[in-house]
């Protein structure tokens, strides 16, 4: 159902991941994930080494944060970060022992195939490690594994869609760790209890399919599935419904159906903690943009201020006119450059002036197109107008909470009107309106 | 013929009888009494419906009133402390008289004060700007400038001064109903009393970063140097979060506070022009002058007028004031 087909302009496919250089300093947001902020558990002017647990999670949905140098806890201070407001960070200079890891990180290339840990210990490693979706969403993964009694999962789907457009980080990973995001899916299958996983790879990426399904030969239980390209096939509910046709029902979660989703991402991030000891510290970030010098995928240490890639890129174009975190569908334009990259930043686009206006809004000519592209079969143009007259008990009624926030609808309108600005707005409300009704 | 058409009016003329019978019957057995008090007191209320005093309008408040024992937890802030005593009158109840509120912006960040970081040109409303970053300022809590607090009164007691950027209150059509209050997403509107021939002094920021970070966004941020709070006799002001805030209720209007502030945060409203005492000419001198804003006119028009004037040059005029009466003094 739905879906729009935008110019996928993925420069970056061919660049290999390049290790980004470790910089001098790093602000580290205390809240990355969704969920409860973490807590900071270093004190100022404390030496703490790359690996090191600075901020634990405060709560059952929330993720650990660990230091990405070695240095000293500067101090902590309110710094910008993308949700383009100042935010606790712990912010860490490099001292002289830049290299220096936590001992028990086994920094070799050799690929770990056995999984020893039982189950319980996967999930409670993976929650140590601090590691949350790497897609974007943040969602701590660890919850995710944790299944709620009375469900029962049957199938790990693993997310190598990356349908948004520019974004080739997902891409060039599965090139390059396919053999640990394997293992990766393995671990997570075992702490799933589950023998079958489908690996969701989007058809304009026939390498990265050749790849996989070359490498799982043999695998038991796994297999590769080609997907037809279109916006927005990385959903979770769409990949779930493309790659095994169930519907995932309104307000429910994908364990309803019996599959939980974790992107390619994750799986190699979760490979990296159960066998390699290492905490969620870098991640793949895709540099880019039609008049960028060198856009890149680097593998960038968590809270280097985003300005370090631009340079690397090559420096940012005079002409550009917005600075977006993550994919041009769903990302957000940032403030500044200074902000840090997150555990979900997964691109950061240069987008010249003429691309990044936006239109003049204009009246809604009823031509239903929004309706036609929404993936999630809503009725973009009607929850909106709701939401404008504030008749939220409507927009309740209508589904808003459905909405995946993907932007088709105002992707597709011709008539520019800022359809999600205004769902997103009706969601809240609603979604506030629903606690207050709860208490 | 005439027999069908006889019978026919016989027949509709008996079924609506009945219907008649049968109707008065349920009506008279099913009836609701209602107290004919509510309708009264509903007529003496202005009929507004603007929920500004909690209830869902002007009915649901009249029959709170009926029902209530005393009247000291109503209040009609629209109507006033005269239509509370029409009402209080009606049923025969006292009513104390209620200092009256009047909304205030809790921000003084113009064009000129809150240099532009950015450009914003997402969807031109609040709530949705709010929910998306921390404005085009690098101030992320001052007023986003798109009037929504604007749309909500009922009253056109408001407007957006297009030369600061900031919504104005006209105090006069202001009812103190708490429409813009519920409606800023950034908690920037607030009731505070009228004060005593209107005059009142209050923050007028609500910035709570760390002084210089409040600086460094806006000249006039209140940086929490807590001047203010060991100036003031009263126990007004508290500081917290490097943020002064002055009750309103404990202010005694002695104008101590604002001449102290440094980032002239602090603004005094419907007060008379500063007037430099001579033995302690010194002193003052020193200090920068405060930020007197001009008596609010009764009349909008001569108000819409004044509202243009920048601040700079209102603290200029007062100066000037200040000079030639003082010279005047000296030669008399």
């Amino acid at each position: 159902m739905g879906g729009v087909h935008p110019a996928e302009n993925k420069f970056t496919v061919d660049k290999p991941i390049e290790k980004l250089e470790a910089p001098s300093q790093v602000s580290i947001p205390i809240s990355q994930h969704i969920g409860a902020p973490a807590k900071p558990v270093v004190e100022q002017r404390q030496k703490v080494k790359i690996g090191q647990i600075i901020a634990s999670s405060s709560g059952f949905v929330s993720a650990n944060i660990h230091a990405t140098i070695a240095g000293t806890i500067a101090k902590f201070d309110k710094v910008m970060d993308s949700t383009g407001y100042k935010r606790d960070a712990i912010i860490i200079k490099a001292g002289k022992e830049e290299q220096e890891w936590e001992e028990s990180i086994d920094l070799s290339d050799d690929l770990v195939k056995e999984v020893s840990l039982s189950r319980e210990e996967i999930i409670k490693k993976i929650a140590a490690a601090g590691i949350v979706g790497m897609g974007g969403a943040t969602f701590p993964s660890h919850v995710k594994l944790s299944v709620p009694k009375g469900k029962k999962a049957e199938y790990l789907i693993l997310n190598g869609v990356e349908c948004e457009p520019y974004l080739t980080a997902d891409h060039r990973l599965m090139l390059e760790k396919g053999p640990e995001i394997i293992v990766g899916a393995r671990i997570l299958m075992k702490a799933l209890d589950v023998d079958k996983a489908i690996i969701g790879i989007e058809n304009n990426k026939p390498d990265a399919i050749e790849k996989i399904a070359e490498l799982i030969n043999g695998e038991n239980g796994m297999m590769v599935q080609p997907l037809k390209v279109q916006y927005p096939q990385g959903g979770e509910k769409q990949l779930i419904k493309a790659a095994i046709n169930r519907e995932v029902p309104s307000g429910g979660l994908p364990i309803d159906v019996g599959v939980v989703v974790h992107n390619v991402g994750t799986a190699f991030a979760v490979y990296e903690a159960i066998q390699k000891n290492k905490p969620l510290l870098e991640r793949v970030v895709t540099i880019t943009g039609k008049d960028v010098k060198n856009p890149s995928n680097f593998l960038v240490r968590i809270g280097t201020p985003v300005n370090n890639l631009i340079e690397a890129a090559g420096g940012i174009p005079e002409n550009t006119g917005k600075v977006i975190s993550g994919g041009p569908m769903m990302g957000k334009a940032l403030n500044s450059v200074d902000i840090p990259v997150a555990k979900g930043t997964s691109g950061i686009l240069l987008i010249p002036n003429e691309e990044a206006k936006r239109g003049k809004m204009k009246v809604c000519i009823r031509c239903s197109k929004c309706v036609d592209v929404c993936p999630m079969g809503l009725e973009p143009y009607l929850l909106m107008t709701l939401t404008q007259k504030e008749l939220f008990d409507r927009v309740e009624e209508d589904k808003a909470l459905d909405c995946i926030e993907c932007g088709s609808c105002s992707f597709t309108c011709p008539s520019d009107r800022p359809l999600l600005d205004y769902i997103r707005l009706g969601k809240k409300t609603v979604a506030s309106l629903i606690r207050e009704r709860n208490n | 013929m005439s027999q069908t058409i006889l019978f026919t009016i016989g027949s509709i003329t008996i079924l609506g009888f009945l219907a008649a019978a049968i109707l008065y019957f349920i009506a008279s057995k099913f009836k609701v009494y209602e107290d004919p008090k509510i309708d009264e007191v509903e007529n003496a209320l202005p009929s507004t419906n603007c929920g500004g005093c909690g209830h869902p309008g002007c009915r649901a408040f009249a029959e709170a009133c009926v029902k209530a024992d005393d009247l000291s937890d109503l209040h009609c802030p629209v109507g006033g402390n005269e239509t509370m005593q029409n009402v209080a009158d009606l049923l025969g109840m006292e009513v104390e008289e209620r200092d009256p509120y009047v909304a205030v912006v809790l921000c003084s960040g113009s064009f000129e004060h809150r240099k532009k970081a950015n450009v914003y040109d997402g969807t031109p409303n609040c709530t949705v700007a709010h929910g998306l970053y921390g404005g085009d300022t690098d101030c992320q809590y001052g007023c986003l400038g798109f009037g929504e607090c604007v749309d909500a009164c009922d009253f056109e007691a408001m407007y957006m001064d297009e030369k600061t950027g900031l919504p104005v209150v006209i105090q006069d059509k202001c009812t103190a109903c708490n429409a813009c209050v519920t409606a800023c997403p950034r908690d920037i509107m607030e009731l505070r009393p009228k004060g005593k021939r209107d005059r009142r002094i209050f923050v007028s920021c609500i910035n709570q970063d760390k002084g210089g970070a409040a600086k460094k966004a806006c000249e006039v941020a209140c940086t929490g140097c807590s001047k203010c709070e060991s100036e003031c006799k009263y126990d007004a002001i508290t500081i917290e979060n490097y943020l002064a805030y002055i009750d309103g209720e404990k202010c005694k209007l002695c104008r101590k506070c604002a001449p102290v502030c440094k980032s002239n945060s602090i603004l005094e409203i419907n007060f008379p022009p500063r007037k430099e005492r001579p033995e302690k000419k010194d002193r003052i001198k020193k200090e920068r002058p405060a930020r007197a804003v001009k008596p609010i006119a009764t009349e909008t028009a001569t108000l819409e007028k004044e509202a243009g004037v920048d601040v700079v040059e209102m603290v200029k005029k007062a100066k000037d004031n200040n000079s030639k009466e003082e010279n005047s003094e000296d030669k008399a």
